[in-house]
């Protein structure tokens, strides 16, 4: 089911910003070239809900978030922890629908 | 002259590479006539590497014959045919098809096999060694009818082994009879830690078990008994307790031989038979067995340029033991004597529990010289540990810190390449020194790659690859070549390169820097985003929130708090000098009790108050602003505090006024951004009450005026601060931090903090001193008008924010709620607050109601 979040002006390029997508905590990213993403906010590695403040950017042709706690990074498409790969963020799915930003829970 | 090689190991190839080499290079009187008699049916392979035939390697790909190598050096090889019988009367070797080759010179290289021990039940079927392609064979056959598979034998050999089982994807436990792992080469504080993390990989690990027998099983093929009651089912057994030289042959032929066995070898290799040589496994020497492949190439090595009568002769005398290796996707490594067991020899321990990590260092009982070590977890020291011990070279001071993390930028005690003497050996493994390394830049190889291909350095267990990448850097650095400094994947340039590109191209944005001397195909990282950021600020200061900037910046920067381990923030306002009123104090006092913030004094002489949430921050900073606070960087690599003492006002034998002047100083740089986070103190006489020469920068009052100290630092790694300048008037001491911290700004790498910079600045001291006191640069003008500008543009970030609805919008808890982050939960510590621990958090433990 999808459900509205926010709007594509509350996402500034490259800063993430934490959402409550019934009762999770969501961290959204808007990337240069548009695309938007949703992963977990709360960081595996230090048990805090921090995701959303971490610095955006690309790694070795991934777009990634590093944790602004221990720095770790993590694929915004597939929430793959790059420095291990036994740690993952949950991913969502998100759809823009004009200005809308929309995310699926189950 | 007619040669013999009885082996066809690694290390017999290794003598007839040699042979076939050094033989076409040294006139010989008589041409050689090689034969090798190699009892496996595969010419020789890496052994060491046995493992990856289960990860997919073929025995093609472990092979060490180099194509054509028999055709191109006319040696002759026989493969299934092992010796039976030496006759040293008739200088024969009998063949097990039963025929007569007569040698001049003959090579015993037949190694070892595993050592399995006497039990009942020891032949069972499934009951197997580890050596041997053929030995992984019919492990892979037995492995298909089994479940949960035994490794006997906790040693270096039996680890791998149990990595082959756990790879063909069996249940797999270790038996070892000792009381912790690898029991030769590393202590009991490593042992652990190599358990837990083996453990942690889901083999089951028995340490202290003495097998005394295996039967039948009840819920798998054998039962193994152990003496103290227990026991383990299992389908399968490997034994992998250790190995005993092959001396059979020797033994007939009436050769020495050890009393435990073994081929007993002077230092050219010779047996007790003036023409008969042994070399590898099955040799001892001085009593040792040597079980390392790197001792035997140098056997082979040795042997082989006996034979030949080469002018540059080696002998053999000895090797040293030292490994690194990947045990099961875990670094080990052990250096010479990591027991300790010299006599006065100390050690240092460093266990990092969380990440399993344990290194120790063992050190001479005058702490001048490193004579063991071990590392589990964490091996990127091996390289420079080694040397420090082969070359007997000095320990720097503070040794510990060899082992000890970087967590902020520090360099370790550098072991320079260039202390290293040129017959230091880099490559243990390929005998390769630092002069080969050195030879081969000069002729051309101008990267790592083609060091490796040139030299053979660093190509078999690559732990030396950091010390020859260093070596080479050096070498290359001296030839004028650049060695790159690249920040990251996405520019190649350091930290000072790209401060001078931002600047004389006026580059104000990341994406302008990116598209102009980056990688700009794609958007940049976590390390050269708040580097440009940095740069940026010092260049421009513009307000860190402004909205090109904002992503670049790390957290701390972003939310203007530093962030703490639970996702909360600390807020410390600037109390310059550690000056403040009783008002003041009251003011932070009231804003601490009304937001429930744990307070604290810190180091620095501030309050710093703990446990905001992000949407509390402008509420905090609104009301510290209006008590007439601003914020005290103490979130940026910036300025932080300029400490001071009482000083003359109302110190006895204050002989300046340290207060007044450490406020002028932390007005006039407050919130400079620069590579790393700077430092002050001011101290009011000699007695030093504000530690200055642990900082940045240090000023202390004379009868003269002040002297001027800088580049020291606390912190975990302490540097004193040098005297840069003496009896100075005010004016004139705040030219020359300008000067010098603006210097240091454009020039130091990311996170590169003055003690660093200064340690790795060529020409020292005087150098600094010329450009800051002499203008030996004509910078001197320049510098100053910079720092004139960060000055003139200074604004409180924090005023800035709370004003503007567009920045406030940012601490909202959620783009689309304004409920509180309900994860961020609170117990009670010495009245205060502080984070609650996840059993208390899971309700374990009351917590204290937060409002």
């Amino acid at each position: 089911m999808l459900e509205k979040i926010c709007t594509l002006t509350d996402l500034t390029p490259l800063v993430g910003v934490p959402a409550l997508v019934q009762g999770e905590q969501v961290a959204i990213f808007r990337l240069k070239d548009g695309n938007v993403y949703a992963v977990s906010n709360y960081d595996p590695f230090s048990q805090a809900n921090v995701i959303a403040r971490g610095i955006t950017g690309n790694l070795k042709g991934y777009d990634v978030v590093a944790s602004p706690i221990y720095k770790q990074h993590f694929d915004l498409k597939t929430g793959l922890c790059l420095e291990d790969e036994t740690v993952s963020l949950k991913t969502y799915q998100v759809t823009v629908d004009g200005d809308n930003v929309l995310i699926a829970h189950h | 002259m007619r040669i013999v090689v009885v082996g066809h190991g690694m290390v017999g190839h290794r003598f007839v590479e040699v042979l076939a080499r050094d033989a076409s290079a040294v006139s010989l009187e008589t041409p050689i006539d090689v034969t090798v008699l190699c009892e496996e049916h595969l010419p020789a392979y890496d052994r060491v590497q046995l493992t990856s035939y289960f990860s997919g390697k073929t025995a093609d790909d472990l092979s060490l014959v180099a194509p054509n190598f028999f055709e191109d050096s006319g040696f002759k090889l026989h493969l299934g045919k092992g010796a039976t019988e030496v006759d040293r009367a008739a200088k024969t070797v009998t063949t097990t098809s039963g025929e007569k080759i007569p040698y001049d010179k003959l090579v015993l290289a037949t190694g070892s096999f595993p050592f399995v021990p006497p039990l009942p039940g020891k032949d069972r079927q499934d009951c197997l060694v580890y050596r041997t392609i053929e030995d992984l064979e019919a492990m892979k056959v037995s492995a298909k009818r089994s479940k949960v598979g035994v490794v006997v034998g906790g040693g270096l050999l039996g680890l791998e082994a149990a990595k082959a089982l756990r790879d063909l994807g069996l249940e797999t436990h270790v038996v070892e009879f000792a009381p912790r792992l690898m029991a030769v080469q590393i202590d009991d504080g490593a042992g652990k830690v190599l358990r837990n993390k083996i453990a942690a990989l889901g083999v089951g690990i028995h340490l202290g078990k003495n097998t005394t027998e295996i039967v039948d099983g009840e819920t798998c093929r054998h039962r193994m008994n152990f003496a103290d009651g227990s026991h383990l089912e299992t389908d399968m057994i490997l034994f992998s307790a250790g190995i005993r030289p092959r001396d059979e042959l020797a033994r007939q032929a009436g050769l020495d031989v050890g009393p435990r066995g073994g081929i007993a070898i002077g230092n050219e290799c010779l047996t007790n038979d003036p023409d008969v040589y042994a070399i590898g496994e099955c040799a001892l020497w001085e009593g040792r067995i040597y079980g390392l492949v790197a001792p035997g190439y140098q056997m082979a090595e040795t042997a082989a340029h006996s034979i030949i009568a080469h002018e540059k002769k080696k002998e053999f005398v000895g090797a040293d033991m030292s490994t690194k290796l990947k045990l099961m996707g875990v670094d080990v490594a052990s250096i010479g004597d990591a027991h300790g067991a010299t006599a006065g020899a100390q050690s240092f321990v460093y266990v990092d529990e969380p990440n399993e990590i344990y290194k120790k260092l063992v050190v001479s009982a005058d702490g001048k010289k490193l004579l063991g070590a071990v590392l589990i977890g964490d091996v990127e020291a091996y390289g420079g540990l080694l040397q420090l011990m082969l070359n007997n070279m000095d320990l720097p001071d503070n040794a510990q810190a060899l082992i000890l993390p970087s967590f902020d930028g520090s360099a370790k005690p550098a072991l320079g390449a260039d202390a290293l003497p040129m017959t230091a050996t880099i490559c243990s493994c390929n005998n390769v020194s630092k002069g080969e390394i050195c030879d081969a830049v000069a002729k051309g190889c101008m990267d790592y790659d083609a060091i490796k291909s040139g030299t053979k350095a660093a190509t078999s267990c690559g732990g030396c690859a950091a010390l020859v990448k260093q070596v080479m850097n050096a070498e290359l650095e001296k030839m004028g070549v650049e060695v790159k400094k690249d920040i990251c994947e996405h520019f190649a340039y350091s930290r000072q390169e790209l401060f001078h590109l931002c600047k004389v191209g006026e580059i104000k944005s990341f994406d302008a820097l990116l598209d102009k001397h980056g990688n700009g195909q794609h958007d940049g990282c976590d390390i050269c985003k708040p580097t440009a950021a940095s740069i940026f600020a010092s260049l421009w200061n513009e307000h860190v929130l402004k909205k090109p900037l904002a992503g670049l910046q790390d957290t701390n920067d972003y939310y203007m708090a530093n962030l703490q381990k639970d996702g909360t923030y600390s807020v410390v306002p600037r109390m310059a000098g550690g000056e403040v009123t009783p008002d003041g104090l009251i003011a932070v006092g009231s804003v601490a009790k009304k937001y429930k913030l744990y307070t604290k004094v810190t180091g620095g002489q501030r309050i710093d108050l703990f446990g905001a949430r992000l949407e509390q921050l402008p509420l905090i900073w609104k009301e510290l602003i209006d008590a007439g606070f601003e914020s005290g960087h103490a979130y940026g690599k910036s300025l932080r505090t300029v400490k001071s003492c009482v000083g003359s006002t109302w110190c006895r034998y204050g002989m300046l006024d340290s207060v007044g002047f450490a406020i002028q100083l932390e007005n006039r740089y407050r919130g400079l951004r620069s590579p790393h986070k700077i430092k002050f103190a001011v101290s009011g006489c000699t007695r030093e009450c504000a530690e200055a020469q642990s900082k940045d920068v240090g000023v202390i009052a004379t009868e003269n005026g002040w002297n001027l100290y800088v580049c020291g630092n606390g912190g975990m790694k302490p540097r004193h601060a040098e005297l840069l300048a003496s009896d100075l008037d005010s004016e004139t001491l705040i030219k020359y931090v300008d000067r010098f911290l603006m210097f240091y700004v454009k020039t130091a790498d990311r996170l590169q903090r003055t003690s660093v910079w200064r340690d790795n600045m060529e020409g020292g001291l005087d150098y600094l001193k010329d450009v800051v006191i002499n203008d030996s640069l004509g910078l001197a003008a320049e510098l100053e008008a910079q720092m004139q500008y960060v000055v003139d543009t200074f604004q409180c970030e924090w005023k800035t924010a709370v004003n503007d609805p567009e920045i406030l919008k940012r601490f909202q808890p959620f783009v689309n709620s304004n409920q509180p982050d309900d994860n961020i939960v609170f117990v009670e510590e010495r009245g205060q607050i502080r984070p609650a621990t996840p059993a208390e958090k899971a309700g374990r433990i009351t917590i204290v109601e937060m409002a």
